[in-house]
């Protein structure tokens, strides 16, 4: 009797986080997807990464992308200072090593800046990054 | 361009312990296989030069992250943009 029980609940408890699932797929809050703006921002290139974590304005964009790329910018300035402090490194480091990863996932098409500082356009291959990088 | 000439005290190996024992007498130092070594070099002409890169300098402002670290922290940060997509 008991061990039905368990299995039902079991059951139950898988068929919940299905549903939670299926829902997120459907809906999404707010936060699991990239702002609108800052999508069409990127596929237009006038953003991009730069080696040290943080966004960068590609050339002369308007005044609502450069605030746009403010507001990230310090959002990710406190996760890295969050994930900083529980890896026990130094912010820089970790947005350093952000920098990589995200400078490595950028989609053909999307600007980065390389380590000589110059803004690139991501091609098929590989991206040009610091050789530090993992 | 000023070619420097290096003048540096040379001693070799074999001459040391006679130098040493002239030095503690206060004798002038004799060396000739010092001072034939030291015409050598300035016979081919100590010159050294400096040429401008043609490359642009970069300066490396995170010279000090070691890559150690970044090796390390590669996981975290990439769960850390699973978790967290409207900022990256």
């Amino acid at each position: 009797m008991k061990k039905i029980a368990q299995f039902s609940s079991r059951r139950w408890s898988a068929l919940a986080a299905a549903a939670a699932l299926a829902s997120l797929a459907i809906a999404g809050p707010a936060w699991a997807q990239r702002d609108p703006a800052y999508a069409a921002a990127r596929a237009a290139g006038q953003v991009g990464e730069k080696p040290d974590g943080y966004l960068g304005v590609v050339g002369a964009a308007p005044g609502d992308v450069r605030a746009l790329v403010d507001k990230i910018n310090i959002q990710r300035r406190a996760n890295y200072t969050d994930r900083a402090g529980a890896q026990n490194v130094t912010v820089q480091e970790y947005a350093f090593t952000q920098g990589c990863i995200l400078i490595q996932r950028t989609a053909p098409g999307e600007k980065y800046q390389a380590p000589d500082g110059t803004w690139q356009t991501r091609g098929s291959g590989a991206p040009i990054r610091d050789p530090r990088c993992p | 361009m000023r070619c420097l000439n290096p003048v540096v005290p040379l001693r070799l190996a074999e001459d040391r312990e006679i130098a040493a024992g002239q030095d503690r007498k206060g004798a002038p130092l004799q060396l000739p296989a010092a001072a034939v070594l030291l015409a050598l070099v300035a016979g081919l002409g100590g010159c050294i030069s400096v040429n401008a890169p043609d490359k642009p300098i970069v300066i490396e402002l995170n010279i000090n992250i070691k890559q150690e670290v970044i090796y390390r922290l590669a996981e975290d940060v990439k769960q850390n943009i699973e978790a967290n997509p409207d900022i990256f």
